[in-house]
């Protein structure tokens, strides 16, 4: 484990995090030794493929995991340890100081209820106010959120909604209680590419006005782009490389991250350039390869990256930015492994 | 949805009428009468009684004349029952044949509903255990064996409530005939409750409503049992015909004077009238409870559509 | 991507079907609770059929001396006997014959049109699908007990085997509908569509390809269908409008010891208990097929 320094003013601290379910095949390890914190007011992008175990991560700590899930590790929140804390106490923490924005608004809203009261309900559950005051923290959460005719919306039900502006409510339900910390998980990737935009301008604008902490999950670097200060990046269960965005992004360090990006369609590429695609296949949690998970599929390793599993090493950009990379052979600024650079 | 509701009831009727033209053609068409008896009547006295009931016109002027009564209320004399009409027995053993069954289907859904919860919520503990298993037996123990037992047990060895009979319509003669007839769909609705439940838990707005923070017992009640209900709306129409069919077996196992009884007298003494007076109201009734339970459904589920 | 790397057609099929099969009877070997059904099923068959012959007395023979006399006492009435002195042991284990023999037959029966009709109107689809179906919702809306009750008046009393043909006969509506479903969704299938270009005929095509192909739910809801067709005829003949004396069935037995419960409660018993155990093992062995058969369902 690298040690990252704790600021004095963390907000979410996971260090360690693993989740593996019980199935009738055998154990399936889903994260591994996860490791992240947030501070206020701060945007961290986790980014992977599916099954890289992002969703798990933020999953177990709002303890919303299935039954046959165990987690180990350590998550503080403002000071407060959340693994294996009562359902009463974990309780007073969900929904109320953290909040989680869902992937699929379609299925995430229950749908015999009423937007308003889908919105609402935490506040009386968590705030103990009146149906009427919840009613009227509703509309206004509808028109932060810019839900055109808030009104009529409160007596709406989900399957009378547009995709986006159900995702919206999501966010209003999210934002019931002012939390200070949101987790959304894909909260863009069923929508049309307009109302992405829109959904990802509302994000950012939360970040900046109300200055909540975000962790912002997805498979999608051009997601993280324009809204994170930092980004893990996760690979077969683990973070392999972490740092600043722009960082990152300018200057990947793992040939994963490396090959995500490139894989990234631009604006800007000729219109014949092929698009480029990582070889292979993304690990399957139950058989995952040993050493660097990431080897069957990466074009700098060698035998080591078979035989051994690099660990998060620190590894500080030349502007001396923190970062971290799991790789035997990191790549540097000009692109090209510096194998002999290795420690 | 009141449109949705009567065109569904405009669609009841021509189904109805197949019924009973099916039935109609099918009992006269059977070999034997009503009056085929042990010893034989004179050809006389038989021809005498033939004409009295119209027996002896074509069978489709019988048919005819028999709508025509039927549209008026009237469901012609019983053959066997000489001095009543069909519709007078019928009025008779209706009202307690409809507590009997009414009684039955909402004791099971107040007794099937939390278990099937209970077992949902303590998946593969002992308690689901113990619960599925009852409920096995539940629905493989036919009402005529159930019947007699506990009327054995409560009724002779504890002695906590009377065997059978109706007197002065006293309700505490009604208590074994319902436990018994509800124990099948008891059995049943806990078990779909369970299953649906235990689905409905898996969803994705289960979810939402748990990073909520809401307290458990608002997730189940609240956000996850009435989708879980569906299934258990949808069983109450076969659950009206269940319980119409477990009541003729219990009226005669506790001696209560019902009108399913007369539907297994009219088949015995094949009483033409009175089995068809049966059918009808029994189908009829059976159609309704199908009705309902969509539109129970409709208002369970507010994305299904009227149109 | 992955998808295109299953090659779907019928040689997979067949190959993963093989696997199925050998898969289901594991899962259903390790449910203890059908295969204690099941063994449990063929003793009773096994006595039921057996055990009539090791009793000296006839079904109908009345003892004189012992009437309505509790089991094992002094004499070779192993069950007791009812209130005319007749043997228990007897005439329950000619109930319990009449109820497999029923059971079976009437099932058969409703296979065999359920199949049929079923498999066709899938198959077929269209507007005589929609006619098809449309006659079982109405067969559907009315209680089954209500045409059970109306054939029983139709038929002579006492030839219970006639009746049976035609409850079977009525009793196919959820085997068709059951099979309707399966056919229409195979129907889309590529190794169907393989077979219906290079010619085969659709009568080839149901009995070859549909047919086996909707084997599984099949076997299941017939396992389920054999204890209902049991309890029908049980039903019935407690009414007093199937088997006939001096024949005995479950149903007539179970109706006689309801009467007699206050003083001779073995007759109830008695009958009561063979029933009921035939009914609940069937029934768990329905279950234990369901889960083998379909795995999804767990």
């Amino acid at each position: 484990m690298p040690s990252i320094p704790a600021t004095a003013d963390t907000l979410l601290d996971i260090e360690s995090l693993s989740v593996r379910f019980a199935t009738p095949e055998g154990e399936i390890a889903a994260v591994n030794e996860f490791s992240l914190r947030v501070a206020p007011g701060e945007c961290v992008g986790v980014v992977g493929e599916s099954g890289a175990g992002k969703s798990q991560s933020f999953l177990a700590i709002m303890g919303l995991l299935a039954s046959n899930a165990r987690v180990d590790g350590k998550v503080r929140f403002e000071g407060k340890e959340l693994l294996g804390s009562s359902r009463a106490a974990l309780n007073a923490v969900r929904g109320s100081r953290m909040a989680m924005i869902f992937q699929d608004p379609m299925t995430s809203l229950t749908p015999h209820i009423k937007v308003g009261e889908q919105i609402g309900e935490s506040l009386v559950a968590h705030r103990k106010v009146s149906p009427a005051q919840a009613r009227a923290r509703a509309l206004e959460l509808l028109n932060r959120v810019h839900v055109t005719d808030a009104e009529r919306r409160l007596g709406q039900y989900p399957h009378e909604l547009s995709g986006g502006m159900r995702q919206r409510v999501m966010i209003a339900v999210a934002l019931a209680c002012d939390p200070v910390m949101l987790i959304a998980d894909e909260p863009t990737t069923a929508l049309d590419v307009t109302i992405q935009a829109q959904i990802l301008a509302l994000l950012a604008e939360l970040k900046r006005e109300q200055g909540v902490g975000m962790v912002l999950i997805t498979h999608d670097l051009g997601v993280i782009a324009g809204i994170a200060d930092r980004v893990a990046v996760m690979y077969g269960g683990r973070v392999i490389e972490q740092g600043p965005v722009r960082d990152v992004l300018k200057a990947p360090r793992h040939p994963y991250t490396r090959a995500l990006i490139a894989s990234m369609p631009r604006v800007d590429d000729a219109a014949d350039k092929p698009l480029l695609t990582i070889a292979g296949q993304p690990p399957n949690p139950r058989t995952l390869p040993s050493g660097c998970a990431f080897h069957p599929r990466c074009t700098v390793g060698d035998a080591v990256c078979k035989a051994e599993r690099p660990p998060l090493r620190e590894s500080p950009r030349p502007n001396g930015a923190q970062g971290y990379v799991a790789c035997h052979f990191p790549l540097y600024e000009d692109g090209a492994p510096a194998r002999e650079r290795t420690p | 949805m009141m449109r949705y509701a009567l065109r569904r009831l405009g669609g009841v009727i021509p189904t109805l009428f197949i019924i009973i033209t099916l039935s109609f053609f099918v009992i006269r068409l059977a070999p034997g009468g009503p009056f085929d008896e042990e010893q034989a009547l004179p050809p006389e006295i038989k021809a005498n009684l033939e004409a009295a009931y119209g027996l002896d016109k074509p069978l489709y002027e019988q048919y005819v004349r028999y709508l025509g009564g039927l549209v008026q209320g009237d469901f012609g004399p019983s053959f066997k029952f000489k001095d009543f009409s069909v519709t007078e027995l019928i009025a008779q053993g209706l009202p307690i044949s409809l507590l009997l069954g009414f009684s039955a289907v909402l004791l099971a859904m107040m007794v099937g509903i939390p278990l099937g919860t209970l077992a949902a919520l303590r998946q593969n503990s002992p308690t689901d255990y113990s619960i599925m298993s009852l409920a096995v037996l539940g629905i493989a123990l036919p009402s005529f064996v159930t019947g007699p037992l506990v009327a054995l047990v409560f009724g002779l060895y504890l002695r906590w409530l009377p065997v059978a009979g109706w007197e002065t319509g006293q309700l505490r003669y009604l208590v074994l005939p319902v436990i018994t007839l509800a124990l099948p769909v008891i059995a049943y609705i806990a078990r779909l409750t369970r299953g649906s439940l235990l689905e409905v838990l898996r969803t994705n707005f289960v979810r939402t409503a748990r990073a909520k923070g809401l307290p458990e017992y608002r997730v189940i009640l609240r956000h996850a049992l009435r989708p879980a209900l569906l299934p258990v709306v949808s069983y109450l129409g076969p659950a009206t015909a269940f319980v119409v069919t477990g009541s003729l077996v219990v009226e005669t196992v506790f001696g209560l004077p019902g009108s399913g009884r007369y539907l297994v007298q009219g088949a015995i003494n094949r009483d033409y009238t009175l089995v068809m007076g049966m059918i009808v109201v029994y189908g009829s009734l059976t159609l309704m409870c199908n009705l309902v339970a969509d539109l129970l459904y409709g208002w369970l589920d507010p994305r299904v559509r009227y149109d | 991507m992955t998808e295109a790397v299953i090659v779907a057609g019928a040689p997979a099929d067949q190959v993963s079907s093989r696997g199925f099969w050998a898969d289901a009877w594991r899962r259903l070997k390790r449910n203890k609770a059908s295969m204690v059904s099941a063994t449990v099923i063929i003793l009773i068959a096994i006595v039921a059929f057996g055990g009539p012959h090791l009793s000296p007395h006839a079904f109908d023979a009345i003892d004189w001396e012992n009437m309505a006399v509790p089991p094992g006492g002094p004499n070779d009435h192993w069950l007791g006997t009812d209130r005319l002195g007749r043997d228990l042991y007897v005439r329950t284990l000619n109930g319990v014959q009449i109820s497999l023999q029923i059971g079976l037959l009437a099932t058969f029966v409703s296979l065999l049109i359920g199949v049929t009709f079923g498999a066709t109107a899938g198959y077929v689809g269209g507007r005589i699908d929609n006619l098809m179906m449309r006659f079982v919702d109405i067969l559907y809306s009315l209680p089954y007990i209500f045409i059970v009750i109306i054939l029983s008046t139709m038929f002579e009393r006492g030839n219970i085997y006639v009746l049976f043909l035609a409850i079977g006969a009525v009793g196919w509506l959820t085997m068709a509908r059951i099979v309707r479903g399966q056919t229409l969704s195979l129907k889309r299938k590529e190794f169907i569509e393989a077979a219906l270009a290079s010619g085969v005929s659709t009568p080839a095509i149901l009995a070859r390809h549909i047919i086996p192909n909707v084997i599984g739910p099949v076997i299941i809801y017939a396992t389920l269908t054999i204890p209902q067709m049991i309890l029908f005829e049980s039903f019935l003949s407690f009414l007093g409008l199937g088997v006939q004396e001096p024949q005995a069935s479950l149903g007539s037995l179970i109706n006689e010891g309801a009467q007699e419960m206050e003083s001779a409660v073995w007759m109830l018993l008695v009958p009561a208990s063979f029933l009921v155990t035939l009914l609940t093992c069937f029934n768990f062995l329905g279950d234990g097929l369901r889960d083998a058969l379909d795995p999804r369902d767990r």
